[in-house]
């Protein structure tokens, strides 16, 4: 019975469930916890003026719930021991209650006011707050005790079933990994998720041989294999040959190695691309794989300060003579569309194991998300998926607790929102770390033992491989729920004190970091050349019950895999102690080249490794994608609405353009103190940066600065995802170079989110979307250095808009001249750099005025000579203020620097042959505006070489008034005076850009 | 002169200690980052240590209230050395996660305010939230080594979620009357050139309700000190955002550190 509550009548006069069960707490000291105690004490605790109380108070209100005029919120302890009603109180007073603020109450609960909801996680879900609780117990001299806590809220108002239904489901619980009811939850203790306690290991066989091909793929879908029939077949035939049937862990093995997600099958296929162009010309070509036409160009331009790309956890470039940074995104989008908090919260904590995994020191997080319009109405939410407001406030959340526990700066990224990622958000995390030069090792010997350092294993995100790589339905969280997870960032520190400090010491040949598939992918990769054998009876476990299959897949987080050679490995033992950290030790590299796992003596796996590594069929995939018909608004220049005050606020307020403050400021972005240009700038810090600029703790010796940046644009990808790839790349350049950063220093990262691959039409957006990579980092001379693949990122078969995430790491030589897009004074020139275009394909007043135009911005063919000059003038200090102009178009971006600065701007804008509308609001790549001293304008002329053209003025007044002539005549000022099309106040412009996010 | 030994702990959870044993180190300090488990074990010394810094970050994940945990050891364990460290004068200074952890284990504002009636608890917007701020150092600070900074100005970040000073009318007379305010949010005004003026408990000068704008406070002696801003974070010109010159925050770790000789 998974996932029953157990009460303690339960386990009445039940003598096993007595039996003292030992635990190694992580302090090093042993303890022993009682399994069932005789008595279980319940304490509420309630804080004055809980702000969670007003939270759901408001959130109500936006699910349609008015009757709800108070919340009052308690937090549950039920304690099971054997201390005394005295114990109780002074773990009250003396841990659990703050004087000031709160007040307790032991026994029964107290009466409901109005309807009291308890909320509790299920069995097996991490609740730090019970272990710390356990932990404080012994620590103030109490017997050892269990805890389990909910959370209650009393709901009052006038309120009927269904409304307190709606409110427990949209907005208390989740049911993915929380519990609920009204009134009093039964406790559970997590000491046996399901009751299997007691039972020896169990190793069961799997009948492969002898099925028919719909035999085989039934077995698949049954145990969430995601292995198609040829891949089944394989394995029917190796398994064959050895004359057995494979265990499930044999199995299960298989299915996560061989999985989309661990091997990208997609990317390492043949495909055969049909490409039919808009004035229907087709063009048939072969694709021999996507990932290696990719690692092919950063061959092909192997810059000096590329240090390792595409071949381990992340992608490594020289800082400066004494440093690399390794660099790395992830995705964690189905977690996230289930459980937004723990998604989030575990995408961060996996992408920073991805850098512990190259043995660098984390110092940044970056984070890119797409949601569904958070004012979707209720009405068209689809069954089985999160109103897009709850999710983006989980993931938001998420990504805080983590980031922020762990002491990392989250200083980079954007957020989305488009109807198509409403059954599937998409939750972009990246790592920054740093690294002594030559520091990572990555050779195993024969006899170095493998250890594993950090959490526990239980059965959570049993299955995590597999399942992101198969779409998602509303009964997804059924069949999948055990996959998702809340992560401990805590444990995760600990981590990354261990792993800096054992590679200063030398204490391990390799690493990596167990991610999906848990110890299976891990441990069969590292041990891919050597071979290993593992038993995993040693491995400590969050509670009893889990087979060996589980223990062997489970995905539970914060967990490191080393090969350390026996001679160190009780120096590393000792510095795990001294940091909290517990270390296993699972085994050892054998040489033998195969994959041996045991549980004590019970045979779990016994694989060659070559056959887990190299048995897996390459696919030949069909691909077809149709270029669309140009749209009205394309081929008739005059079908455009007219530019106006109104029109701009009504960019500046839409979701994608305007201030996220209220999502980043949830981030610390100063931690470790290395932060120079930050996600807000200008007077007030409210207006929007370009890109983050870094100095990393401990580099003092130089001037030298990391910059990281990004470029995304879904709405491109629709019409034509070549064009995204390469429009893409320019945003995330043109955004490094706004603050400062060389454009002949940056390595890029390619995240792809697709549909289903298997899908022609899918997979034609992806090949064109790789086919654009491959030429943007040729014409940009910008290597990709590591990247990642999520596909099948579809709802009810629905595909969302594929989606492309360009992330840029690079450097600003000296950190004194990293400018911002608010820094101009008045009487500062401004300058334009680039030229608009008519094509408003993908643009944002595309999106927000339905113009259903479908021609796209053309890519630039030679973009860095602009970047270049533009970079020279701002290392020469010309420079006041730079900022890129994207989403929304030449208006926007002139706008959110006055609101940035405060400042007036009065800029008269070149038509380049566009009508005002179009000039104003394209989004044509390779433009920046600029601002500099009119004492400086010589000098920059000379810089810009031709590609900037002075545009206008930086007043002291507060007003942003912006010009396009209908065509230069001789009639200047009669022409000037009709041209104005833009005057407004910057308190116009500000309250639209800061009120349109909220 | 030799650079004073200053002893920063980390607990489980602990984050600025990086950047804390940075300040120390530009104001001519020896920063020691030690585990606690080490100075548990007795491996580590407290009473070998001038002064004391506790850093900002989760001790314990700020499970059961932020610095709770790591209060609860250090009144357990270390209340003997904790106390001869204070007696003896040496400054002991606690910012952000460090600050929660000197009021919960009773040494903020001190001996004489037990049973504690002063808390820092969930910020008034109920988040977490990181964004620069403007202090004044109290003109009359009773500490005396803050007092030799006494009514400047230092801006710094604050990144928080239980920063909130809350305490009853009578307790926060007796911190006024004793002199034991030590820092207190200021509104910086709509221009870089503008003088800093009182926030008057409002968002976002004022960026987590804290009663009376209590930014940090001290003891009756005078040795601690403790405050939720971090001015750790500020001690080099790049690292302000644009705003007003000066107000850097490594005066305060100059001070603490020549108290500390």
């Amino acid at each position: 019975m998974p996932g029953r509550p157990i009460s303690t009548a339960d386990v009445a006069g039940n003598d096993a469930a007595e039996t003292p069960l030992p635990v190694d707490d992580a302090r090093g000291t042993r303890r022993t916890r009682l399994r069932f105690a005789h008595v279980t004490q319940r304490i509420e605790v309630s804080t004055a003026g809980d702000p969670e109380g007003a939270r759901v108070v408001r959130a109500a209100g936006l699910v349609g719930v008015d009757g709800l005029r108070e919340c009052r919120v308690a937090r549950v302890y039920q304690v099971a021991s054997d201390v005394d009603a005295g114990d109780i109180e002074r773990l009250c007073r003396e841990v659990l209650v703050d004087p000031v603020v709160a007040t307790h109450h032991v026994g029964a609960p107290r009466p409901p006011i109005g309807r009291a909801v308890e909320v509790a996680p299920m069995p097996g879900v991490t609740d730090g707050e019970a272990r710390e609780l356990e932990r404080a117990a012994a620590q103030i001299g109490l017997p050892p005790i269990t805890v389990s806590t909910a959370w209650r809220y009393d709901l009052i108002g006038d309120l009927d079933d269904d409304e307190v239904a709606l409110l427990t489901r949209r907005l208390l619980a989740n049911d993915t990994i929380e519990r609920s009811a009204e009134g009093e939850l039964e406790p559970s203790f997590t000491l046996d998720a399901d009751g299997r306690a007691g039972e020896g290991p169990r190793v069961d066989t799997i009948a492969v041989r002898g099925l028919t091909d719909d035999e085989l793929l039934a077995l698949s879908r049954k145990r969430i294999l995601s292995l198609d029939v040829a891949e089944m077949r394989v394995i029917q035939a190796h398994f064959g040959a050895e004359g057995r049937d494979p265990t499930d862990a044999e199995l299960e093995t298989l299915a996560q190695t061989w999985s989309e997600h661990c091997v990208h099958k997609t990317f390492r296929a043949r495909i055969e691309l049909t490409h039919t162009a808009a004035d229907g010309t087709v063009s048939v070509s072969d694709h021999d794989g996507l990932l290696p036409a990719l690692r092919e160009v950063t061959d092909q331009l192997d810059p000096w300060w590329l240090r390792s790309a595409f071949v381990d956890d992340a992608g490594i470039i020289a800082f400066d003579d004494r440093f690399d940074l390794a660099f790395k995104v992830e995705t964690h989008n189905h977690p996230s569309a289930l459980e937004p908090f723990g998604g989030a919260n575990t995408g961060v904590g996996g992408v920073v194991r991805d850098i512990l995994g190259v043995s660098a020191r984390p110092i940044a997080c970056t984070d890119v998300l797409c949601f569904g319009p958070a004012d979707l109405p209720d009405s068209d939410l689809p069954d089985g998926v999160l109103h897009p407001r709850r999710i983006r406030d989980g993931v938001v959340a998420g990504i805080g607790d983590y980031g922020n526990k762990l002491g990392l700066p989250t200083v980079n990224g954007s957020v989305v929102y488009h109807e198509g990622y409403i059954g599937n958000p998409l939750v972009y995390c990246g790592a920054l770390g740093l690294l002594p030069r030559d520091s990572h090792p990555t050779v195993a010997g024969i006899g170095d033992r493998v250890v594993s350092i950090g959490g526990r294993v239980g059965r959570d995100g049993i299955h995590g491989a597999t399942f992101s790589s198969a779409g998602m339905d509303a009964s997804t969280v059924d069949t999948v729920g055990s996959a998702v997870q809340i992560g401990d960032p805590i444990t995760e520190k600990g981590c990354v004190e261990v792993v800096e400090r054992a590679r200063d010491a030398r204490l391990y040949t390799a690493i990596t970091d167990c991610g999906a598939g848990g110890f299976s992918s891990a441990v069969g990769e590292m041990g891919e050349d050597l071979g290993v054998e593992i038993d995993l009876a040693v491995v400590p476990l969050k509670y009893p019950g889990l087979q060996p299959w589980e223990i062997w897949l489970s995905e539970a987080q914060e967990r490191i895999v080393m090969a350390v050679p026996p001679d160190r490995l009780a120096a590393l033992r000792t510095l795990c102690d001294d940091w909290d950290v517990e270390l296993t030790d699972l085994g050892v590299f054998t040489g033998d080249r195969r994959l041996v796992v045991r549980h004590g003596a019970t045979p779990v796996v016994d694989m060659p490794m070559a056959f887990l590594h190299d048995g897996l069929p390459r696919r030949e995939m069909v691909a077809a994608w149709d270029d669309p018909a140009p749209g009205a608004v394309d081929t008739n220049p005059d079908a455009t609405p007219s530019m106006s005050d109104r029109l701009l606020l009504r960019l500046l307020a839409h979701p994608d353009v305007a201030s996220n403050e209220d999502i980043v400021r949830r981030f610390d972005h100063e931690v470790r103190g290395g932060t120079v240009v930050r996600p807000f700038v200008g007077p007030q810090a409210d207006g929007p940066s370009d890109a983050a600029v870094l100095k990393p703790l401990g580099t003092e010796h130089n001037q030298l600065a990391v910059v990281l940046s990004n470029g995304i644009c879904p709405r491109v990808g629709i019409h034509d995802p070549w064009a995204m790839a390469l429009l893409a790349m320019d945003e995330a350049v043109r955004n490094l170079v706004a603050v400062g950063g060389d454009p002949d220093r940056v390595a890029v990262l390619d995240n792809f989110c697709w549909g289903d691959p298997t899908k022609p039409d899918r997979l034609g957006g992806l090949v064109r979307a790789v086919q654009g990579c491959t030429e943007g980092a040729r014409r940009y001379a910008m290597p990709f250095i590591s990247g990642k693949d999520s596909l099948f990122n579809e709802f009810d078969g629905t595909a969302i808009p594929g989606t492309l995430l360009i992330s840029a790491v690079g450097l600003v030589p000296d950190l004194h001249t990293a400018i911002d897009s608010a820094g101009m004074r008045p009487g500062d020139d401004i300058w334009l750099v680039g030229e608009g275009t008519a094509a408003l394909g993908g643009s944002l007043v595309d999106a927000v005025l339905g113009l259903r135009a479908t021609t796209v911005p053309t890519p630039i063919d030679d973009p860095l000579p602009r970047y270049r000059a533009i970079h020279g003038a701002i290392v020469a200090g010309m420079v006041t203020a730079a900022h890129d102009v994207s989403d929304g178009g030449l208006a926007v971006a002139i706008a959110e620097m006055a609101i940035g600065a405060r400042t007036g701007v009065m800029a008269t804008v070149p038509p380049d042959g566009l009508d005002p509308f179009r000039a104003l609001t394209n989004e044509a790549p390779g433009r920046i505006v600029l601002t500099a001293s009119p004492t400086d304008r010589g000098p920059l002329e000379d810089r810009l070489r031709g590609h900037g053209r002075r545009i206008g003025e930086v007043m002291a007044d507060q007003r942003i008034v912006i010009r396009v002539p209908d065509a230069p005549t001789d009639a200047e000022g009669l022409d000037r005076l009709r041209a104005t099309i833009i005057d407004l106040s910057i308190a116009e412009a500000v309250a639209a850009f800061t009120g349109g996010a909220r | 002169m030799s650079a004073p030994p200053i002893l920063v702990p980390h607990a489980s959870g602990t984050n600025r200690d990086g950047e804390a044993a940075q300040a120390i180190r530009l104001a001519g300090g020896d920063p020691r980052i030690v585990h606690v488990n080490e100075l548990r074990d007795g491996r580590v010394r407290i009473a070998d240590h001038a002064a004391m810094l506790l850093p900002g970050g989760f001790s314990y994940g700020d499970a059961l209230g932020a610095g709770g945990r790591l209060a609860l050891e250090l009144r357990t364990w270390f209340a003997d050395d904790l106390d001869v460290m204070v007696a003896a004068g040496k400054p002991v200074l606690g910012i952000c996660n460090g600050f929660q952890v000197l009021v919960k284990a009773g040494l903020l504002p001190g001996p004489a305010h037990m049973p504690r009636r002063l808390t820092l608890t969930e910020n008034e917007r109920g988040r977490f939230e990181c964004r620069w701020v403007t202090l004044r150092v109290e003109a009359d600070v009773r500490s005396g080594w803050l007092a030799t900074i006494g009514d400047s100005v230092i801006r710094c970040p604050v990144a928080h979620g239980e920063g909130r000073v809350v305490a009853d009318e009578d307790t926060l007379a007796r911190l006024v009357a004793g002199s034991l305010v030590a820092f207190r949010y200021q509104d910086a005004g709509a221009s870089p050139g503008d003088d800093p003026s009182p926030a008057r408990g409002v968002y976002p000068a004022n960026p987590n309700g804290s009663a009376d704008d209590i930014a940090g406070i001290c003891d009756a002696a005078g040795t601690v000190v403790g405050l939720m801003p971090h001015p750790e974070d500020h001690v080099f010109t790049w690292q302000r955002p644009s705003g007003p010159e000066g107000a850097s925050g490594l005066p305060l770790f100059d001070a603490f550190v020549r108290a500390a000789r």
